[in-house]
């Protein structure tokens, strides 16, 4: 349970990185919650579209959640920090959609809005027509919460969706591939059932080596065999389903 | 009048319609309460896409103190659920809300919609029957026609009264996003459905057709940072109409000034309060229900934390503000996490408009008193459901000592949330929704 009301420092213009990681560890609790919030988000979001629609509601407030976040990140600079540090061993212990974001192709430093969502688009427009199985470069891995966002949203046009789907399936899978079991474990070690989902189906794909999208998905259907966990509706016809409409396109 | 002032009613347990069993099935669980506009019928609908209608019996001279009791008046399937193909995704058959049309002859119509489509229903008494057919048996076998030597006039029997549901109107593919609204329009001929995007208004007697009066889709999706959450037409003037929003506010539009209803006629937002701003201050001020109150001059919101009440003739901030749970505000990074702070909680007023009740977790249930500025808390449970039993106020404690009959924040049960209430639209009686429990209480008769 996480302290409120802490009073956030300024850093005052320092550009000196070793200089900004000294005031980061001078309140360590402060970016750590926001941290684990980013997270949190991510995470949320990530779940919100796998079976079941969306709760439009709840996911314009988780986005518009992390966007706050990021906004703040990268006032405070820390944004900045954490992008230098990217290639640490440190990036492990977190969601690896963090890691995303925090890949930015682009400089902060220029001053554009690079976080936000909305400079995303331009990207997403221009490689709508790359391979979708491509591995996870820096360019494809910005655009992973520009798809995940355009999915949540765009429920309109079933062919575009169908790409959408398939590009964020694949990034959340072959992402997940690379993450350390016992990281991911320690990660939701205090996470209470409604994670159960996401917990599973981490557990279920860790047991696998090389996943395609058919066994990838007919994990989802282990969640009903060993919890009684309503939220997740899998039937494994709807599944075949899916899954024959994923092939298809 | 009524007994409106707080410290006159005392509440007291009624009934409780639902299984004892401590084990949910979801589809049992209610999501939505609705008296009818005497107050004779209160409808349930559940995430099963059943529908429940109670009807209270006549008063009985013989037992005064049993003052009408709700008993099951009809059952219906209302919505199954579907599978959308295109998108591969479920539609649930969930009953959103259902809302009862004024009586305007023997039959009870009532509207009841899911995510997706809206359908008006017609529920109907029948206790004749007709008998003696020339050309069908009492089995309903047809007769040989050359057997029949004489004829006779059908007679009109008494039957055991039975009450038929009947769908009588279907409003389908006319909303891509959720059903989170649906308002009769005062005129009694038309109505509205909102979703997540967007309004539109009905006529009852057409179905194949909508006019949408309100659309906030943005043309570029990753713009959308705000969606309607509820929307509710004013109980007297058929063109005015309110909708409220996941950013905390409420617009009133007037239909007769376009017919698409973007530019509205007022706007009320409070002003955000700088030494609360947190990550969550967004996603508390979403408003979760608005209601007009009877009178028509206030328009009631709930958000995460408080209810509040608005004068239509001032925008800039709410004329009343009541703590439903301020001690969450300490928790909210938990609410969030398991996400409790997306739950969507109503409000009603009372039929004087001077009592207003929302709910809150624990099986906890609030009731405000807008005169005397008292509040009361109280607890839908088995525990406290002899017959006639007085509920006894409950306390929440905050930090320090906690009293003997006290309970911690910490001890507070999450998974029992009282979304649903509805009040008799004249008298003391409360239907309470708790999980797949309804509860009734009425305040003690002298």
């Amino acid at each position: 349970m996480f302290v409120r009301g802490l009073k956030r420092k300024c850093f005052d213009g320092e550009e000196d990185i070793e200089g900004t990681l000294a005031g980061i560890k001078a309140i360590p609790s402060y970016n750590l919650q926001r941290q684990s919030l980013l997270d949190m988000s991510l995470v949320k979001l990530q779940l919100c579209h796998m079976l079941v629609e969306p709760n439009l509601c709840r996911s314009v407030l988780i986005a518009n959640t992390v966007r706050q976040i990021q906004e703040e990140m990268t006032q405070d600079g820390t944004w900045q920090m954490i992008n230098t540090q990217s290639t640490g061993q440190a990036s492990l212990d977190r969601l690896v959609s963090t890691d995303i974001l925090c890949r930015s192709s682009r400089d902060p430093a220029e001053g554009k809005h690079v976080p936000g969502y909305g400079t995303f688009s331009k990207d997403f427009e221009s490689d709508q027509a790359q391979d979708s199985s491509e591995t996870m470069s820096t360019a494809s891995s910005v655009q992973a919460p520009r798809n995940l966002q355009s999915n949540m949203w765009e429920m309109e046009t079933p062919q575009e969706n169908k790409g959408n789907f398939q590009k964020s399936l694949d990034q959340i899978f072959e992402t997940l591939e690379n993450k350390s079991p016992n990281s991911v474990e320690d990660l939701f070690s205090e996470v209470d059932n409604s994670y159960y989902d996401l917990d599973t189906m981490l557990t279920g794909m860790m047991s696998n080596t090389k996943m395609g999208h058919c066994d990838s998905l007919e994990t989802f259907s282990s969640p009903t065999n060993t919890a009684s966990n309503s939220n997740c509706k899998s039937d494994l016809n709807d599944l075949d389903h899916i899954v024959e409409i994923l092939v298809e396109s | 009048g009524f007994g409106s002032l707080m410290q006159d009613v005392l509440w007291c347990f009624s009934q409780v319609k639902g299984t004892i069993d401590p084990g949910v099935t979801e589809a049992d669980i209610i999501s939505t309460v609705e008296f009818n506009h005497t107050g004779e019928l209160l409808a349930t609908g559940d995430k099963g896409g059943r529908v429940v209608i109670f009807q209270r019996e006549q008063e009985s001279k013989n037992q005064p103190h049993r003052r009408g009791e709700y008993n099951v008046y009809s059952t219906f399937q209302s919505h199954e659920p579907e599978f959308d193909y295109l998108k591969s995704l479920e539609i649930e058959e969930k009953i959103n809300k259902i809302r009862w049309l004024p009586q305007q002859n023997a039959a009870y119509f009532l509207l009841s919609t899911n995510d997706k489509t809206v359908k008006l229903w017609k529920v109907s008494e029948r206790d004749k029957r007709p008998e003696g057919y020339n050309l069908k048996d009492e089995d309903g076998r047809l007769r040989d026609p050359s057997m029949i030597t004489m004829l006779r006039v059908p007679v009109l029997r008494p039957m055991d009264l039975m009450v038929e549901a009947t769908p009588r109107r279907v409003f389908a593919n006319a909303h891509t996003y959720h059903i989170n609204s649906i308002s009769i329009n005062s005129d009694y001929e038309t109505y509205m459905s909102a979703d997540d995007l967007r309004i539109n208004l009905w006529n009852f007697e057409i179905t194949n057709q909508s006019f949408n009066i309100v659309d906030i889709k943005p043309a570029n999706m990753e713009e959308l940072t705000e969606v309607i959450t509820a929307a509710e037409f004013h109980p007297h003037h058929c063109n005015t109409f309110v909708y409220s929003s996941s950013k905390g506010t409420i617009r009133l539009c007037d239909m007769r000034t376009a017919a698409l209803c973007d530019r509205h006629a007022k706007f009320f937002e409070e002003p955000e309060d700088p030494s609360n701003r947190s990550f969550f201050s967004e996603i508390i001020s979403s408003i979760s229900d608005v209601k007009f109150s009877h009178s028509g001059r206030y328009i009631m919101t709930r958000d995460y934390l408080t209810v509040k009440v608005w004068d239509l003739n001032m925008e800039n901030r709410p004329i009343e503000t009541y703590q439903v749970h301020d001690y969450l505000r300490s928790k909210l990074c938990s609410l969030y996490e398991n996400d409790c702070i997306f739950d969507k909680f109503e409000c009603v007023w009372n039929g004087s408009d001077s009592v207003i009740m929302t709910g809150s977790y624990n099986n906890f249930f609030r009731m405000f008193d807008r005169n005397t500025k008292r509040d009361v808390t109280l607890e839908a449970s088995r525990e406290n459901s002899k017959p006639r039993a007085i509920l006894k106020p409950r306390k929440v404690c905050v930090g320090g000592k906690r009293r003997k009959d006290e309970i911690s924040v910490d001890s507070l049960d999450f998974s029992k949330k009282i979304l649903h209430t509805a009040w008799h639209p004249s008298e003391n009686i409360i239907a309470v929704a708790a999980t797949n429990n309804l509860y009734i209480f009425q305040d003690k008769v002298n």
